[in-house]
């Protein structure tokens, strides 16, 4: 093993990819000659060329558009939107389109597409630029949604996506792209199946589900409830489409706990679907109601000491075990 | 003359069956076999066939929801396009697509897309993918007047432009955005010099000939295949029949129906093969030979299985086992 950043796997994920398939390539805005507005794809164009790293406009509907009618034509677009934010003018390409063209068609066309970028807050970029958009995309049948919250994960989750024949959603963080994490050495392939969740940490005394960026805040809380000795359980599933739940009511049964943390507001999403799965699934193991802890109901706002208080915060995940937990 | 007569003896036959599968969808529509929305291409008939026949058979042809007529141009089985209809398993996107979303990929037919604009981007994808791989192909993408107000068409001809892609978009300007009249929705009452904005060559005549279709659309094509990128064109024509079935189309007069009718591009057909020594009952022999073909298909449609039970069917696709 070695220790690289997010972002480093992400590329090295990306770069793999290519070497390995002609038909993938990756369309998106900067993705060239900026080298990527997170930096994600440093160094591609220079590997591997105008033709296979693309910048476009800024026309996400387009792009996404072109992306998709390429897929489905024989090539594997990877297309980054700056941040996930600028998806939503993208919304019908990425619903209306590719989740749909294999059923709609009886099964004539496949769409091996990825969609990638940051998701969720950055750090004082207000509500336009703040949303996580992992609840939008989990709604829709024919969607594949990644998450992935460790540099290792991230690397193997999008080797995967990449071969994978259907449309799949691939949030990234920018607060992410920094994380340090082991992956495999060079040269060790690993590719991470969708559908199988990560145990973050074993515990005995509550399982708290998470995935994306609140994984690391809930690794935090977790350290300093053990010294209070309550050992939590982290699920991290990974992939919210397709869901492991079998994982997460696996730990239910062992802790008798759920907490689920997650950085989307609380009505609707995966958050709500977990705790309505677990509580029908493990209802006569639960010793308690399933506690959620999830950003604030409002926009994001601009002011850093608020944009502190509408994101999970080891204090309210630390209080929502606790309260799960009657401790 | 005698294969130019010979090739519009064929277009007449594939707009006499156009026409004819149109009649008999929306007979069974009012019968109930047929469902949801259905939009008739009566009256532009000579657009589908003359732009086909500009095409060779590996190009790329899209369409809107309006996409019977294309369909069976670029050569769907009426049969399977009718079982579509009817939901059946035979059909040709398996019951799953109905009207507005009929596939068939061995024609290189890649849909009936419902979506207003939506499907511009991607013939601007398809192309994006021959340019790419180099496989000499050109995309035609077809879309209504209507859609030339909506961000997607703008951000698909944006990047086909600028990337020189091959494809020729086609809007087929039947007048009205379903009820609205081109007046009241466009500024510009000459769409082709949109053209001129996405770098594009730009095109525009009227659609009733099949053979000035076929003719001006070539050069298009042909353009798109040497390699010196897409061309918008605008052709004129009309529609007979209300957007869909459930519109009676009263926005518009009916002297301005029988004005239009006069433009029939079946008749006009007609007319230039009788002019070129066709006789009555030759015709006449081709449409009874289209009546045939089309009750045969209504018949197969009727009796075909309806689409499988497996209702989870096909939401994803199997990994590894296709391109």
């Amino acid at each position: 093993m070695r220790t690289i950043r997010y972002r480093e796997a992400l590329r090295e994920a990306m770069i793999e990819e290519m070497e390995r398939d002609e038909r993938v390539f990756l369309m998106g805005e900067e993705v060239g000659h900026y080298q990527g507005a997170y930096k994600v794809s440093e160094g591609l164009l220079a590997r591997f060329g105008e033709k296979r790293v693309i910048d476009t406009p800024i026309a996400e509907a387009g792009f996404a558009g072109v992306g998709i009618g390429a897929a489905m034509t024989g090539l594997r677009p990877i297309v980054e939107f700056m941040t996930w934010n600028f998806s939503f003018v993208a919304f019908d390409q990425i619903i209306s389109n590719a989740a749909k063209i294999h059923q709609m068609s009886g099964g004539q066309l496949r769409v091996p597409i990825v969609f990638r970028g940051p998701n969720g807050a950055a750090k004082q970029v207000s509500s336009q630029h703040s949303h996580a958009v992992d609840p939008f995309y989990i709604n829709i049948p024919g969607l594949w949604v990644v998450m992935p919250s460790t540099p290792r994960d991230a690397k193997g989750l999008l080797k995967t996506a990449i071969r994978e024949d259907n449309p799949v959603v691939f949030l990234e963080g920018e607060t992410l792209y920094n994380v340090k994490g082991e992956v495999p050495d060079e040269g060790v392939e690993e590719l991470i199946p969708f559908g199988k969740a990560r145990v973050g940490r074993v515990g005995d005394g509550c399982t708290v589900v998470t995935w994306g960026r609140p994984y690391h805040t809930v690794m935090e809380a977790a350290e300093q409830l053990a010294a209070d000795g309550i050992e939590c359980e982290v699920i991290d599933p990974r992939t919210l489409r397709p869901l492991d739940l079998d994982a997460i009511v696996a730990s239910v049964k062992k802790t008798n706990r759920c907490v689920v943390v997650h950085e989307h507001w609380p009505m609707g999403g995966p958050g709500a679907e977990i705790v309505d799965q677990v509580q029908r699934e493990a209802f006569d193991w639960l010793d308690a109601p399933i506690e959620r802890v999830a950003s604030l109901d409002v926009p994001m706002p601009y002011a850093s000491n608020l944009e502190d208080r509408v994101l999970p915060t080891v204090e309210r995940i630390v209080a929502a075990v606790r309260k799960a937990t009657y401790r | 003359m005698a294969s130019g007569r010979d090739e519009l003896l064929r277009q007449y036959r594939m707009m006499r069956l156009i026409r004819r599968f149109e009649e008999e969808s929306a007979r069974a529509y009012a019968m109930g076999k047929i469902g949801g929305f259905l939009h008739l291409y009566i009256g532009q008939e000579a657009i589908a066939v003359g732009v086909n026949d500009a095409l060779t058979p590996d190009d790329y042809v899209l369409q809107t929801y309006r996409d019977h007529g294309t369909a069976l141009a670029r050569g769907m089985d009426p049969k399977a396009a009718m079982a579509e209809l009817f939901g059946k398993d035979a059909g040709c996107s398996r019951g799953m697509g109905g009207s507005m979303h009929f596939f068939d990929v061995g024609h290189n037919f890649l849909g009936g897309w419902g979506i207003v604009g939506g499907h511009v981007a991607l013939a601007a994808g398809a192309a994006f993918k021959s340019k790419y791989i180099g496989d000499g192909r050109v995309t035609v993408c077809f879309f209504g007047e209507g859609a030339t107000n909506i961000g997607g068409f703008h951000e698909g001809m944006s990047l086909a432009g600028l990337w020189k892609l091959p494809a020729v978009f086609i809007c087929e300007n039947n007048q009205y955005a379903m009820g609205t009249p081109l007046t009241r929705t466009s500024a510009i009452e000459d769409l082709s010099i949109k053209a001129q904005g996405y770098g594009m060559a730009g095109d525009r005549f009227e659609g009733h000939d099949v053979t000035l279709v076929r003719d001006r659309v070539q050069r298009a094509v042909d353009r798109a295949r040497r390699g010196e990128g897409p061309t918008f064109i605008e052709i004129e024509t009309y529609r007979f029949r209300g957007h869909s079935m459930s519109d009676p189309a009263k926005y518009r007069s009916r002297a301005e129906l029988e004005e239009r009718k006069k433009k029939d591009p079946c008749l006009v057909a007609r007319r230039r093969l009788l002019e070129a020594g066709v006789s009555e009952e030759a015709l006449d022999e081709i449409d009874a030979a289209v009546d045939d073909e089309i009750d045969a298909a209504v018949k197969f449609a009727d009796a075909a299985e309806p689409a499988k039970e497996e209702v989870m069917w096909g939401v994803y696709a199997p990994t590894g086992e296709g391109a």
